[in-house]
């Protein structure tokens, strides 16, 4: 540690005023940051004394998608030689492949070892795109316009890394998350003053411009000419009966061995990641329990009222709660303080409109099997309007208890 | 019925006048600083169109459609290239009696829209909605629906930019898309966010 700041502190006049590389000092300031407490203290008054500062609460949010990640990891490898051994297929035959060779990797699915070698060759590569492409943002905004690298990149990279499809092309991850990091956030001036998830934001341009990687039956495998569907378009399809004929039990469902995107299939470790959110006071709990208020809420009025509306109607919220991405979106991008609405009353109705969006689209909008993307993203347009309201009402009831209006 | 409510969410939602066919953009653009202002110019074009669309609507179907005037006894007259001056005169004359009520009841209101409420009478919106009703000749309740349902989807789409806009004064947007620059790329990404009701089955 102590020669890392040897080093960081050797290097600084490069970067400094008038350094040769004055330019790049955003990057200098970043992995200075990443290691070490800032030098810079706040000398007059009012002060703010606190050991977490926005890089910490990043970082404590890249420690709660962990599980979430590694389990996806293992999910993707074991999905993917499941189909292998199953229809006797071969492993991918591009360089993925060549690596596996290479470590002298089988397709075992009942092997650790060859699960995660697998999700590792696909894992790996989309997760350096997104840090390369995005970063490459990064910098360049942070040392055009003078700021420092945003903080919040560091949870965007991966989360958006864990909502893509395994097989998605590499260029369409650079792409998405250019068009998250540039047109979702640094137009706006960096974290803090956007309006929409980046991550989400990414994932919807990705998903409205090339749905053929993005949606559909082939792409949650990582198998060449292997099709399976996930549960959430099964039961799209073919309701809750269909679910119940395809070998998936609700605990599957739970702990996360399903088709699904890289990380977010395991509702029991996103949850757990959501705890530690909470626990740390990272995510707003109101938030977190008005989406699954509303979905619950919202799923029980279908089951109620409208069973026979479309197949989907009568799954009940204990699997809306498990299948797609719901669990992740409840705990991981629902809670992006940025983008939510900022009053506690209008935390509870953003995070009730997202619950219930989710099950609306998931019910009745066949185009798009999963809601939980959208919803957000739709969410976070009215979340500023949320908290007008929230004040308007506020100032009103004060008038009236004052006697004034 | 269940058609009426599906046109009505298929209105407000999905054909988004404002963020799917983006007509009425001047005025979108221009009154969407702040929510309040928003919400009474939303409230002024709910008012229009809800009003317009079917007077128009009628005047089509009973005097200008070909064959039209068949119940004054007259056949074979084609009055529809009279439809835009009529639609038009319609709309400027209701934007008149709407600018006479607000300055004697909402004067603040009216204030604050400035000259953007006569503009009301050459918004694209109106005009759009009224030539689509027309277009796909609906019956006077469906006109009634979709006249309510495309000035309660503008209106929402305008007053969800005031929110957002009042929102992004905090922001530091780069120099050269300060302004409208900013507010565009905030359009679209908003109607990329309004796609989730694109396909909704109700």
């Amino acid at each position: 540690m102590r020669a890392l700041r040897r080093l960081l502190d050797n290097l600084h006049p490069l970067f400094a005023k008038g350094g040769r590389l004055e330019n790049l000092y955003a990057v200098y300031e970043m992995v200075d940051t990443l290691f070490f407490s800032p030098a810079d203290r706040t000398r007059v008054a009012p002060h703010v004394r606190d050991g977490v500062d926005l890089k910490r609460v990043m970082t404590a949010v890249v420690f709660a998608a962990m599980p979430a990640a590694v389990f996806g990891i293992w999910n993707v490898g074991f999905q993917a030689n499941s189909a292998i051994q199953a229809l006797s297929l071969a492993g991918p035959d591009d360089w993925r492949g060549l690596v596996l060779t290479v470590l002298s990797v089988g397709y075992n699915p009942a092997s650790l070892w060859d699960n995660m070698w697998y999700g590792m060759v696909y894992f790996l590569p989309i997760y350096a795109v997104t840090l390369a492409a995005g970063g490459f943002w990064e910098v360049v905004f942070a040392a055009v316009r003078n700021h420092e690298v945003n903080e919040g990149f560091l949870v965007t990279s991966l989360l958006f890394a864990l909502i893509l499809p395994p097989a998605i092309p590499l260029w369409q991850v650079a792409l998405g998350i250019s068009f998250g990091v540039v047109l979702g956030k640094e137009v706006f001036g960096g974290t803090g003053k956007n309006f929409l998830n980046p991550a989400l934001t990414g994932r919807a341009f990705l998903f409205f411009a090339y749905p053929a990687q993005i949606s559909g039956d082939a792409v949650w495998t990582a198998v060449d000419g292997f099709s399976g569907a996930t549960p959430l378009a099964v039961g799209t399809s073919g309701g809750m009966a269909a679910i119940a004929a395809s070998d998936v039990s609700w605990m599957d469902a739970f702990v996360g061995v399903i088709q699904g995107d890289l990380g977010s299939t395991s509702a029991l470790l996103c949850i757990l990641g959501g705890l530690i959110l909470i626990f740390f006071r990272i995510a707003s709990w109101r938030i977190i329990l008005g989406v699954f208020l509303g979905m619950v809420a919202t799923s029980l009025l279908f089951n109620f009222f409208g069973t026979n509306y479309t197949p989907m109607a009568s799954m009940p919220w204990y699997w809306h709660l498990v299948v797609g991405g719901f669990a992740f979106g409840m705990m991981f991008m629902a809670t992006d303080p940025v983008s939510a609405s900022m009053s506690n009353t209008g935390r509870w109705i953003y995070g009730a409109l997202i619950g219930a969006l989710t099950v609306i689209i998931r019910v009745a909008n066949p185009a798009f099997p999963e809601g939980i993307m959208l919803a957000i993203l739709f969410a976070n347009l009215v979340a500023p309007l949320i908290d007008y309201g929230v004040v308007k009402a506020n100032i009103s009831r004060r008038r009236r208890r004052e006697g004034l209006a | 019925m269940d058609d009426l409510f599906t046109l009505f969410i298929q209105v407000v939602f999905v054909e988004n006048l404002a963020l799917s066919f983006f007509l009425g953009m001047c005025t979108f653009l221009a009154v969407s600083k702040k929510v309040e202002t928003a919400i009474g110019l939303g409230a002024a074009v709910i008012v229009v169109q809800a009003l317009t669309v079917p007077i128009n609507n009628m005047i089509f179907q009973y005097l200008l459609k070909p064959d039209a005037l068949e119940w004054a006894g007259i056949t074979g007259v084609n009055l529809e290239f009279l439809g835009l001056i009529s639609y038009i005169g319609v709309s400027a004359a209701l934007v008149q009696i709407l600018e006479m009520t607000l300055d004697k009841f909402f004067p603040a209101l009216y204030h604050a829209l400035g000259i953007f409420l006569p503009l009301i009478t050459v918004n694209c919106a109106i005009l759009g909605g009224t030539l689509f009703v027309v277009r796909r000749d609906y019956d006077f309740v469906q006109s009634v629906v979709y006249g309510v349902g495309s000035g309660l989807g503008w209106a929402l789409a305008i007053v969800l930019l005031a929110g957002l806009r009042e929102k992004l004064k905090y922001s530091d947007v780069p120099d050269g898309l300060q302004g409208l620059g900013i507010t565009f790329i905030t359009v679209g990404l908003m109607s990329m966010a309004f796609m989730l009701f694109g396909g909704i089955q109700l």
